[in-house]
């Protein structure tokens, strides 16, 4: 399945990346190159294989429902270029 | 005990500053001391915490003065891959993205090794977010093999495999996702481990693919990897990904290596020992195989591990589908780079995202979100999802026969930096051997066998059932055991070094 630039675009739209005319031809062959290779699981018979998300048998991992100290507040807003009144502050999401 | 501090194993510090022949404040000077003095060829740090290290090493000599820490690994001072999280300590995972990044807590496995008394000094290099194997992708800097300047130290784990080698660190931390411990650690002529999945804590270890990273020691010996594994291994309710399981005496095991190995019975795949595997890789696996065989090994036989071939394609739609998850949450808003200029919030996601990671980690976010997208998850994800089975499913069928798997660790020898940097197939390709370990789960050892016709490291591997490092670590120490030249190298190498080279 060959991918073309609009591909690219597309994708780099949903994970919010932008990706320069120039580089967008590199990607584009570079992906093409891998994807090809990647085809080649499409030889294997893969009908009745479960998939394997996870390879241990964990399941459904709760801990008891009890307050418990959090993370210090003022270190966690120290990372943050823009905080205030205790919270992150972000640009405008909704007009 | 040789002549330089910083040439020891992390035991034998341990036990001249349990004896008080050597302070801890010494010893963590000796290394600040050799990093100052040779870190501007090596590359490995990004950042040394000299003020820090020595409050805890005046902290730590207090404990072992009252008797509160009495470990094997007390005083003793480490290093640290640089996508485990140290509270106070920026941890930048390679990336321009995170470059400021000060976490405000410390990894689990932080936390245990300090707990044990050791002491971190520094953050290592690696490739950005983990995604490569020759640490040239980090933002910041090249690492060079301290065994030759001009070749690569192997990657991610590259800052960590080249300090411990270079005697900049008594021992440290990476992790390994595809082979990234083990591939570093080969390429380096030293121990590296990567534990069953679960078995180590990833919480405080920034995600790159998770149902397959693992942190893992990389060390000078043996010895010091079996007891790195006792502090490191632990259930942990702050990841629930943690395997609750007991964590055995990995030293007692290893110890067991002097009662021989018992009659085990050892696997070579057929499929890994192609007719393109350069000569002393396949010498190196023979002599390592002869190694046990001596030390009481009942079989070393060829074994059919199947869909070898298969593993690379399942690993990079997998790694790359769950990274391009777990790097949504870079953002710039709660940490992270983050733009002055932006007309509106998704182009500030846009711009901040775009601008801060390297074109490995673009590719590798790019390819997971096409395996995902709609229309190409049945195509690529799912389908590599049971491609996962199959090759689980071959290792289980194998370890019904066998105790463990012995083979390469890497199909080439060590290159030179620059060579394969506009390849990215090329490198993808260099993880044949160690991918299937990571998509299993399983626990996979590389040990230095020797070096190769221009004198570079070669490692072998060694593969073990869900859980039985203790069985790797005896194996090792048996393959250890049997170069005495190589130990007699590195205690008789003067101000040479581990590797040797004059630094």
């Amino acid at each position: 399945m060959k991918i073309t630039t609009e591909n690219i675009e597309h994708i780099a739209r949903l994970t919010k990346l932008e990706i320069s005319d120039k580089d967008k031809e590199n990607f584009t062959k570079d992906m093409n190159v891998i994807i090809e290779y990647l085809e080649i699981i499409k030889e294997l018979d893969l009908k009745d294989v479960k998939p394997t998300v996870h390879v241990l048998p964990i399941t459904n991992v709760y801990r008891e429902d009890v307050v418990i100290p959090s993370l210090d507040r003022e270190l966690v807003l120290a990372n943050a270029k823009s905080s205030g009144e205790g919270c992150f502050k972000v640009a405008k999401v909704v007009d | 005990m040789t002549g330089k501090i910083y040439e020891n194993t992390a035991h034998a510090l341990s036990s001249m500053i349990r004896r008080k022949e050597i302070s801890c404040r010494e010893a963590v000077a000796a290394i600040l001391d050799r990093i100052a003095a040779i870190d501007k060829k090596i590359g490995a740090y990004i950042t040394v915490c000299a003020e820090e290290a020595i409050k805890a090493a005046d902290k730590v000599q207090k404990q072992i003065d009252e008797g509160t820490v009495t470990g094997s690994l007390a005083g003793v001072p480490i290093a640290l891959k640089d996508n485990i999280c140290t509270k106070d300590i920026k941890t930048t995972c390679g990336s321009k993205m995170l470059s400021d990044f000060i976490p405000p807590y410390s990894a689990t496995a932080v936390q245990a090794l300090e707990n044990a008394g050791m002491i971190v000094v520094g953050k290592l290099n690696m490739d950005e977010f983990a995604m490569g194997n020759s640490t040239e992708t980090s933002y910041f800097k090249k690492t060079r093999n301290p065994w030759n300047l001009s070749k690569v130290p192997g990657g991610s784990s590259g800052g960590s495999a080249a300090a411990v080698a270079s005697d900049e660190i008594f021992a440290a931390l990476g992790t390994d996702t595809g082979g990234s411990i083990r591939q570093p650690a080969a390429f380096c002529g030293v121990v590296g481990m990567k534990p069953t999945y679960g078995r180590v804590s990833r919480h405080g270890l920034v995600a790159f693919a998770s149902s397959m990273d693992q942190i893992g020691p990389i060390t000078k010996d043996v010895e010091d990897c079996a007891l790195l594994m006792n502090e490191l291994c632990g259930h942990d309710p702050k990841d629930s990904t943690s395997a609750n399981i007991a964590v055995p005496d990995f030293n007692a095991l290893r110890l067991q290596a002097e009662n021989g190995l018992s009659g085990i019975k050892i696997g070579i795949p057929i499929s890994y020992m192609g007719d393109n595997l350069p000569e002393s890789i396949r010498a190196a696996v023979k002599r390592a195989a002869l190694y046990l065989k001596e030390a009481g090994a009942a079989t070393v036989d060829e074994i059919e591990l199947p869909f070898t071939k298969y593993a690379i394609p399942a690993y990079q739609i997998i790694s790359s589908s769950e990274a391009s998850a777990n790097l949504a949450r870079y953002d710039g808003i709660k940490y992270g780079y983050s733009v002055d200029a932006y007309e509106d919030i998704s182009e500030l996601y846009s711009k901040n995202r775009s601008e801060s990671f390297g074109d490995e980690v673009k590719r590798r976010i790019l390819l997971g979100t096409y395996a995902l997208s709609s229309g190409h998850y049945d195509i690529y994800y799912k389908k590599a999802l049971q491609v996962r089975t199959l090759i689980k499913n071959s290792f289980e069928k194998v370890f019904t026969d066998y105790d463990a798997i012995l083979c390469p660790v890497s199909p080439g020898n060590v290159y030179n930096i620059g060579e394969k940097a506009n390849d990215p197939m090329s490198m993808y390709l260099d993880d044949i051997y160690t991918v299937s370990v990571n998509l299993a789960g399983l626990p996979g050892m590389s040990v230095p066998c020797g070096f190769d016709n221009v004198g570079m490291p070669t490692g072998i591997q060694l593969i073990g059932k869900y859980f039985d490092e203790g069985l790797l670590l005896k194996m090792g120490q048996a393959i250890e055991n049997a170069q005495p030249s190589i130990k007699s190298k590195r205690s008789a190498s003067g101000n040479a070094g581990r590797a040797g080279n004059g630094l």
